[in-house]
């Protein structure tokens, strides 16, 4: 024993030691760990912070100065942007994307939910060939089909009006978002509707007064996606708007690029961060059902 | 005033599963029935089926004078308590309770009349602001009946509504049903009420008649008390009663005034017994309860003998588990009637009380020992 002791008694301070070391490097390697995910962050979100820097830069200095503090900050291209070089201003291309987004959000979470509804909750003659179907547009590229939709459209006489934008959403068009509500529609449980219809409901009381409330996350979720993708969706008006007074913002902001012969950068810029204020302020509004609705409508099946 | 009746009601699932096979029951007006059986007898769908949420395959079911078979839950003129509630999670208790009324269209202050009468007799008036999540169990469960009570309807379903609530609260929950149902006479508006549950105590307690099932058969229809005395089947006979009836394999002949064997042992058929006896002799299911089975001294006429296998003291009564010809047999003896020095592997003697002794054909499973 007492020959071990000293032994013992190194072993421990040694161990001390050790100890001290893993500790010192276990915070080393924190602090890499966090300088890197901070600076892959920031990396990610430089070309949002230069746009917002930039946009308040003038002409010569985006190209000038690297950095995204502007030097003299100023509102010329807020400004000039705003007017264009066409005889409309950019309010009138937000009114135009207003005019195509609210019937097609409005649209769409109609009727996705009752296409949904049904589907989910109803027996019906070709039930599993229609959801077939509906699988496999989900499944199709979108540019599949285009072009018969263009020669449909035409033959209708629908071109250079927003029509065509917004009303295949009004029947259901979309076919993830009937997806989406039929998984979720599938995990709420079938005896609030009972009840209702014990008390005297019908399926469309049924719809209205239960589902629907019971189905707000899911809704509100794709009411906030058809938001997003309509606001940023550029290749639909590129086919069917032709008319510059009909053009939505995501044209319009292609437009200034195409008419001036030096290009205006500031501009666009500034024209480019007025464009994303919208999808972002109603993602930030709408955050906590959002989450919500993708989560529930996720984990379930 | 309306009873109810089903006449050969089918029900086949779209998977082809037939869960029920025609049954016939009557229920009359302002009949308390339970529907009982064990877990997926089709107590359920039967029970469905009255409600209009399951389509009836067969047959016809109708409440009072009117076939409702191709009517809309809504217009049949009952209400549903459902097993877990089924509150409508995104409305306050009170419309909840009104939600039915309001879609009918009802005068605003006869609404409110019915709401506060309701929710006085089910003493939830300091709920009536609350969401169904800022409930308990309990007083979700009472604001389930009250959606249903609001509408006086001609006929209440119950599908096990209790059967989610802790043991006490069900209890109280039982007896307030019960006495509602008997309030509901007295005031002179009777309620036909159907009950499903899987719980024989409850079935016991509260059914004026019950309705016994089995994989989507009738098993028997009657009264508390015929049931537990006079099973119509083996089945009836080991659902009902705690501990089970014991059922043994055994052989009846008819000669020497009648015998039964069990294994190598034979007892004498007594005449309380014979009196009743209708079987032909053979193949039979012998059944005695546990508390008809009395502990009697060895070598005691007509006594089976058999082995303690395992002796438990409840304090007011002590079940002894005896293995007799291999076969496991309980016995209910009162505690004071205990001999404290049994041990599991004793022999003992045991009496079926004739009285008591119920006879089944092996292969129908009949009681052949109703009488004539
Ligand atoms: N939607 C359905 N499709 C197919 N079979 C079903 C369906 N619902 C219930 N069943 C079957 O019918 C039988 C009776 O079910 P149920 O009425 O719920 O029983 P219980 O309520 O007595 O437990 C069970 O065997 C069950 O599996
Ligand atoms: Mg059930």
């Amino acid at each position: 024993m007492s020959v071990t002791t000293p032994e013992v008694t190194t072993a421990t301070s040694g161990l001390t030691a050790h100890q001290l070391r893993e500790q010192r490097r276990a915070k080393i390697s924190a602090t890499i760990r966090y300088v890197i995910l901070a600076a892959v962050g920031l990396l990610m979100l430089y070309p949002l912070i230069w746009l917002i820097g930039a946009s308040f830069k003038t002409n010569s200095e985006i190209f000038a100065n690297p950095g995204f503090i502007p030097s003299e900050p100023t509102l010329d291209g807020y400004i000039k942007g705003w007017q264009t070089s066409t005889p409309y201003t950019f309010a009138r291309f937000f009114w135009n994307t207003f005019l195509i987004i609210f019937p097609k959000v409005l649209f769409t979470a109609i009727s996705a939910t009752m296409v949904a509804y049904g589907f989910a909750r109803f027996e019906f003659p070709g039930k599993k060939i229609l959801f077939a179907t509906l699988i496999a547009i989900l499944l199709l590229p979108n540019v599949v089909t285009r072009i018969p939709q263009y020669l449909l459209f035409r033959d209708i006489g629908w071109l250079d009006s927003f029509l065509p934008l917004w009303v295949p959403s009004a029947f259901a068009g979309d076919a993830f978002f009937v997806f989406m509500l039929i998984q979720f529609l599938r995990a709420v449980p079938r005896d609030m509707e009972e009840a209702a219809r014990v008390d005297g409901a019908n399926s469309f009381q049924t719809l209205i007064f239960i589902v629907v409330p019971l189905l707000k996350p899911a809704i509100i979720s794709v009411c906030l996606f058809q938001f997003m993708w309509t606001m940023n969706d550029f290749l639909g008006p590129l086919i069917y708007i032709s008319s510059v007074e009909k053009y939505p913002v995501s044209l319009a902001l292609k437009l200034s690029i195409d008419t001036t012969e030096a290009f205006e950068w500031n501009r666009i810029l500034a024209m480019s961060v007025l464009a994303i204020t919208p999808a972002l302020a109603v993602f930030f509004i709408a955050q906590k059902h959002f989450i919500e609705g993708i989560s529930s409508g996720g984990v379930k099946g | 005033m309306a009873g109810l009746q089903l006449n050969n009601v089918d029900k086949t699932y779209p998977n082809g599963f037939k869960a029920v096979h025609g049954i016939d029951l009557e229920i009359e007006d302002g009949e308390f029935m339970v529907l009982v059986g064990p877990s997926g007898c089709a107590k359920s769908t039967t029970l469905r089926m009255i409600a209009g949420l399951e389509t009836i395959s067969g047959g016809e079911v109708r409440i009072g004078d009117t076939v409702v078979n191709d009517l809309a839950p809504g217009k049949r003129g009952i209400a549903m308590v459902f097993q877990n509630y089924a509150l409508y999670p995104h409305m306050k208790v009170t419309k909840n309770l009104d939600f039915g009324l309001r879609l009918k269209r009802r005068p605003k202050d006869e609404i409110a009349r019915a709401t506060t009468e309701v929710s006085h007799t089910l003493e939830i008036e300091e709920l009536l602001d609350r969401l169904p999540k800022e409930l308990s169990g309990g007083q979700a469960q009472r604001v389930a009946v009250g959606r249903a009570l609001i509408k006086s309807p001609e006929v209440f379903l119950f599908d096990e509504p209790l059967s989610n609530l802790d043991a006490k609260l069900r209890a109280s929950m039982r007896v307030r049903i019960t006495d509602l149902h008997k309030r509901l006479k007295e005031e002179g508006r009777p309620a036909t009420v159907v009950y499903v549950t899987h719980d024989q105590v409850e079935a016991m307690t509260m059914g004026d008649r019950i309705c016994v099932m089995k994989d989507g058969h009738i098993m028997q229809v009657a009264d508390p008390v015929t049931l537990y005395e006079r099973p119509a089947n083996a089945f009836v006979g080991g659902f009902i009663g705690m501990p089970e009836m014991n059922l043994a394999d055994a052989t009846l002949s008819l000669d020497d005034g009648g015998r039964i064997r069990l294994g190598d042992q034979v007892i004498d058929i007594e005449p309380d017994l014979a009196s009743r006896l209708t079987h032909k002799g053979g193949a039979i299911t012998f059944g005695i309860r546990p508390q008809h089975f009395e502990l009697v001294a060895p070598g005691a006429a007509n006594a089976l003998t058999g082995i303690v296998r395992i002796v438990e003291f409840l304090g007011h009564e002590v079940n002894l588990h005896i293995e007799i010809e291999g076969n496991a047999f309980i016995s209910v003896i009162p505690s004071e009637q205990f001999d404290r020095s049994m041990r599991a592997g004793d022999t003992v003697a045991l009496h079926p009380r004739a009285r008591n002794t119920q006879i089944f054909d092996r292969d129908t499973g009949q009681n052949a020992s109703l009488g004539g």
